[in-house]
Order: structure tokens, then sequence, then C-alpha cells
């Protein structure tokens, strides 16, 4: 089984003026691809930075971070915007959508960014939109949106790069509880496609749909907890193990993917 | 094609946030716009000013060499009853002689004398001179003849009469063969040609006033010399003022360009006498023109300073509201840099819209500086029925003056406003790369 993430004893730590601050203190996990955890903790137990070196957006002080080759750790600024480009979805709380770009334009960010936008890829940020179910509302500003089809939209654009996670912060953080089903669902059902979802939050009910916990305090680890077992020899495992493959070959396009799934089946 | 396709993708995302506020982007614009535009107003304006002056001091001749004689000061000129001053026969023929340069030579006696004809009367001034004097002053004739070398020879009483001169004195009637009066001095002169208009010329002889045309009357200048005599009384305050001058000026052509320096050295020289006397002045219609080019120039780069200036706030405007729009969107910048933008795909961002900005600003800016022309002359027209006397006093060179666009200044503005945009949208879209992608997304 190909991982996603593997960290070993990560460790991050800030100077505020005299003082420092360990956020990280050595911790250590791999997340396998087509994993679906959910990191949880109390404010101050390291979760927010944990969550900022998955996301690529810093560098830890010590230890590694491995995304497929690379080590996050000694990435410089713009090799890490290449990896958060190509290689990280995020999902925000507060939706994070780009207010002057409509819904099928938000979808298209990352891979605008990648320098990676042909006639084919807009039509997979359309289909996107499609399975999110905002097919309808591809002109649609942000500000012409619920929260609900806000996140809708940014799960799409999540998802938009083929990334190893989707990194899901507090997603439903600013939704109510029907509308916190409804994204739920479709984080259920990305992951039965075979995504890898990291999700951070402090609502049980939010966890308990997912297939691991890993809990945080004070910087380390408090406890890493399988609910379900690792989908494997499910109906959608050979989706899950061309996407391992698409991940180590690099090919981006969902063309690539439908060739390998294609192979996959003959 | 990619970097060009990714350019404009940038350049309307540009313009989409602009649009978010278009009001601020207006008036961001505006500072670019009155910068541009008053770089081509100033411009065509100066020119305009630049090549009616050109053309005034080109219509002296350009080959032409005039000494004129100038009423020196009263301290100068003593308090004798006839005042002498001024150029001498016997200093023509000198000139005529003893500079080989000279192909033409023009002597002119002026005179003021009043004209009448019935009870039409002319304030106008007596020329005396010979038949050059039509083509050494571009002059020409419009009906019957200019005088010829006969009527000088034979000091016939004949007149030529200016346009306006003829029209005054005969309104209704053909002046050819008319007999004009001159009551001070109980004179008649028949009137045997009638000039066209002729446009002032470029100041000469120490006045600010340019040389006018229009109330002149032409006669011999040897009928003038037998019938005025070497005095001319004028009658000032009760008393009587006698003034003798006998030639007002000479206009001198040489035969080549090249001579024009040299020859004007030698006049000059030759006239030395009159040094102390303070009562000739020569005037050289190309140096003329060489100053009024160096004038150009200057005024040029004080117009491209002032320019600048505007441009400077212009440009200070701009970067200000980038600053602002930066802090604003600190947000989209966070989201940008988690979506994976790097550092420099964040300055092309805002570098682009500070450019789209002043870019518009640029295009807005030349089209309202080509209206220089049309606006000028307007408010001109405008000004000449409201302002009637002020604008009479200005200079003809002002009043005259058809702004004229200086091709090169649309470029050179567009180009500036461009540079404007980039030297001062750099330090935003900096500022805006250099923010911490965490800190970005937790702002407010």
């Amino acid at each position: 089984m190909t991982a996603a993430v593997m960290a070993t004893d990560l460790v991050k730590d800030y100077v505020l003026k005299s003082e420092t601050v360990h956020a990280l203190r050595g911790i250590s996990f791999d997340i396998p691809a087509g994993d679906y955890v959910a990191v949880m903790g109390p404010s101050g137990s390291g979760k927010s930075t944990l969550l900022n070196l998955l996301g690529c957006l810093d560098r830890p002080t010590a230890g590694t971070l491995i995304l497929g080759e690379s080590d996050v750790a000694v990435l410089n600024d713009n090799q890490l915007s290449d990896i958060r480009a190509q290689r990280v979805g995020f999902v925000f709380q507060s939706y994070n959508l780009i207010q002057q770009l409509n819904v099928v334009e938000n979808i298209q960010v990352p891979l605008y960014y990648q320098g990676n936008l042909g006639r084919e890829e807009k039509q997979r940020c359309r289909d996107l939109a499609d399975m999110v179910g905002l097919g309808d509302r591809l002109k649609h500003r942000p500000s012409q949106l619920s929260g609900g089809q806000q996140q809708r939209v940014a799960i799409a654009r999540s998802m938009v790069n083929n990334p190893y996670y989707i990194l899901a912060d507090e997603p439903t953080g600013n939704l109510d509880s029907v509308t916190s089903g409804e994204i739920l669902d479709l984080f259920d059902q990305l992951h039965e496609q075979g995504r890898t979802i990291i999700l951070v939050t402090h609502e049980d009910d939010v966890s308990e749909r997912t297939g691991r916990v890993i809990r945080l305090m004070d910087g380390e680890i408090e406890l890493d907890k399988r609910l379900k077992p690792l989908r494997n020899g499910s109906p959608s495992s050979s989706a899950t193990a061309d996407l391992d493959d698409e991940i180590v070959m690099g090919a981006e396009s969902a063309e690539d993917l439908e060739t390998n799934q294609q192979g996959g089946n003959g | 094609m990619g970097m060009l396709a990714s350019l404009w993708r940038t350049m309307m995302l540009g313009t989409k946030s602009l649009l978010l506020h278009p009001m601020r982007s207006g008036l961001t614009v505006l500072g670019i716009f009155i910068g541009v535009a008053s770089v081509i107003w100033l411009l065509a304006i100066g020119e305009g000013i630049s090549l009616e002056a050109q053309k005034q001091i080109a219509s002296l001749g350009a080959r032409n060499i005039i000494v004129r004689t100038v009423k020196p000061p009263s301290e100068v000129l003593g308090d004798a009853r006839v005042a002498m001053y001024g150029l001498r026969h016997d200093e023509y023929d000198m000139l005529v002689d003893t500079i080989p340069q000279i192909a033409r030579a023009v002597p002119i006696r002026e005179v003021k004398r009043m004209i009448r004809f019935g009870p039409n009367e002319v304030d106008g001034r007596l020329v005396g001179s010979t038949p050059d004097y039509f083509q050494a002053t571009k002059l020409e004739v419009d009906r019957g003849r200019i005088l010829n070398a006969a009527d000088v020879e034979k000091r016939k009483d004949f007149c030529v009469l200016s346009k306006e001169v003829a029209q005054m004195l005969f309104p209704y009637q053909d002046p050819i063969g008319r007999r004009v009066l001159l009551p001070e001095n109980n004179d008649f002169y028949e009137v045997v040609g009638v000039l066209k208009h002729r446009t002032a010329t470029a100041a000469i002889g120490g006045s600010f006033s340019a040389q006018d045309f229009t109330k002149d009357i032409y006669i011999p200048l040897t009928t003038m010399n037998q019938r005025l005599g070497r005095t001319v009384w004028t009658r000032r305050g009760g008393t009587f003022e006698g003034e003798e001058v006998q030639l007002n000026q000479i206009t001198l052509r040489v035969h080549r360009t090249e001579d024009v320096i040299p020859a004007s050295q030698l006049i000059k020289d030759a006239l030395r006498v009159h040094d102390d006397k303070m009562d000739v002045d020569t005037v050289v219609p190309l140096e003329l023109l060489e100053q009024a080019k160096t004038t150009r120039m200057m005024f040029m780069v004080f117009m491209g300073l002032i320019a600048a200036v505007s441009l400077l706030v212009g440009g200070i405007g701009i970067m200000n509201i980038m600053l602002a729009t930066v802090t604003e969107r600190t947000r989209e910048i966070g989201i940008r840099r988690a979506l994976g933008a790097r550092r420099s795909k964040i300055i092309s961002q805002f570098l682009v819209e500070t450019i789209t900005l002043s870019i518009i600003g640029g295009i807005v800016g030349v089209l309202a500086g080509l209206t220089c022309p049309w606006f000028i002359t307007r408010g001109r027209d405008l000004l000449e029925t409201v302002l009637e006397e002020q604008m009479e006093a200005l200079p003809a060179s002002v009043t005259n003056m058809v702004p004229t666009i200086v091709p090169i200044s649309i470029p050179i503005a567009f180009g500036i406003s461009v540079l404007v945009g980039v030297v001062f949208g750099i330090y935003p879209a900096i500022r805006a790369a250099r923010m911490d992608p965490i800190e970005a997304l937790r702002h407010e």
C-alpha cells in the first residue's frame, strides 16, 4: 500500500521573542492512500500546526514529512507552492473562494497555478461542478451561493488537481446540521471513490464518520485509532489502486486515470 | 503563446478585480489621466506657440538683416529743439558700397500721418521706400500696381494703400486713380495700387508689438523727402517738437543664408558709431529663429518637468490605492498562495492590475490629449467674444497659435504612464507576495 503521507519525528517550534513554543514534539504517523482520517484535539494541541505542515504551507523544524517522493522539510518556497498546486487539495472552514471569480473559475484556480489549463481541464472543472451538484450554477459568484453551495465549490476545487489528499479544516464549522450532513455525505462519496481525506475537526459526530481518528494533545499524538478497516478488496478497490498508480506515475489528467482504469479492468 | 494566454488571463483577472470597485479605480486612474493629458496638451500648446513664432520670424525673411532706427532715451537725446538721431542716407550708401554679401538693400522712412479721402480718415503710417520694399517685406499687390523705379526716379506723387486703409477710405468706391489727402502737409497722392492683406510679423526693433502693415500707405522715398523735408514737426502738449530721422529702417538681403552671420557682423561694425547713441538696432531674423528654437527646447523641458510632477503625483496615488487593496485582499492572497501560487505569480497579478490601471489612464489621457486643438480653439473663440480687450493685449503668437499635437508626445506619455504603473506597482505587489500564507489565510 502506497502512503499518501509519511511523517517521522515531526517537530515544529515557534520562536516568539525569547520564548520557544513547542507546537509539535516529534510525532510520527503514516496515512495510506485511500484513508479517511480525522485529526482532533483541543486548541493549542498542535492541530493547526500539523494542518499547516500537511498543507505544505510551512516546513517542519525537524523530522521528515514525505509526500510521494518529496520531503517537505527540504523544499524551498517555490517548490512548496508547486507541491500545493499539484498535490494538496484544501477545504477551509470559511470556504475561501475568490469573490471576483465565478464557480467554474474558482475550481480552475489550482490548475491555473500549475500552468495546466487547457480545453480538457476546463471540461473537467465543469464535470466536477456537476459532481458536487452545481452544474447549473457555473457562472454564479460566491456571493450568490449559500454556505453549503460554496463549500461544495471548495470541495470540487480541492479535487481538481488529483491531490495526494484532501485537507479539510473544520469543513462543517460554519454550516447548519442539515447542510453539514450533506457535506459529510459528499466526503463519504469521495472516500468511496478512493480519495484520501484528512479532516480536522473538534466534533465527535464528524469524526465518527471517518475511518481513523488521530487525537493530538500538547504537541504529541495522544490517540491513533482506526474506526473502520481500510477499504481493501471492496468493489472500488481497483479505482483506489489505480489512483495510487497514477500518483506514482505523476499523471495528472482525468484521461490518464480513465486509461488506467480500462487497463485495470482488462 | 502560453505566456501570452497566461498574461491575458492575468489581465482579465485584474480588470475584474478593478471593476469590483469602479469608483475607486476611476479615481485612481484620474491621476494618470490628468498627467498624460497634460503632457500632450502642454506640448501641443508649446509647439503651437513655437510654430507661430517661427512662422512670424520666417516672414521677416531668413536671408534678411534689418537695421532699424529706435528713439533713444531722452537723457541721451538731450533737449535740443530738433531731435536728430537714427540712420542716415550716407550710412545706407556706405553699407551698400562696402559689404559684398549684400544682394539688395531697401531704405525705408516712416512718418505717422493722417490720411483722408472725403469724409473718411485714417490715422495711418506714411512709408517712403523703393520698389524693392514690396518684395523684401513680402507684400503682394491685389489691384493696380506697386511703385516702380520710374516713380522713384521722377519723384511721382503716387501711392499704394494697404488693404485695410483702402477699405476704410473707400468703402464704396474703387480707389485706383483717386487722390488721397494728407491734411498735415496739404498734399495729394494718387492711388495706383492696393495690396493684399499681410499678417503681422514678429516684433522687431526692441518693441513687443508685432510689425503691423494694416495702417500703411506707401510712396516713393524720393517724393517723401522732397515733400516732407528733413524735419518732421509734431504738436505735443501745445509745443512743436521737431524730429529729424533720415531713415527709419534699412532692410538688407544677402546672397546666401551662410552670409547672414558674417554680413550682420560687418554691418554692426560699420554702425558702431551708433552704439553710444543707442538709436540703432540690428535685427537678424536667422538669429531670432535660432533663439526661438532654443526657447522651444527649454519650454519642452519645462513642460516635461511639470508633466513629470503630475505623473509622479498620479503614481503615488496609484501606489497608495494598491497598498490599501493589498491589505484589503490579504485573504485572497492567502487563498491563492494556499492553492499553489508562487510569489512571482502574486507579484505579476498585482503588477498587472496596477499596469492595467495606468494603461487605462494612459489611453483615456491620450484621447483627452487629442482633443486639445479643438478645445483650445473653441475656448479662445469664446474668450475673444467675452474678454475682447484682454485677449487683444496678448501677443500675436498666442492669439494666432494653433495647438499642434507633437506626435512623439503620444507614445512618450503612454510609455511613461505604463512605467509609472510598473514603478509604483512593484512595491505593493512585493508586499503582497511577501505575506506568509498562513497569516494571510487567518486574516479577516
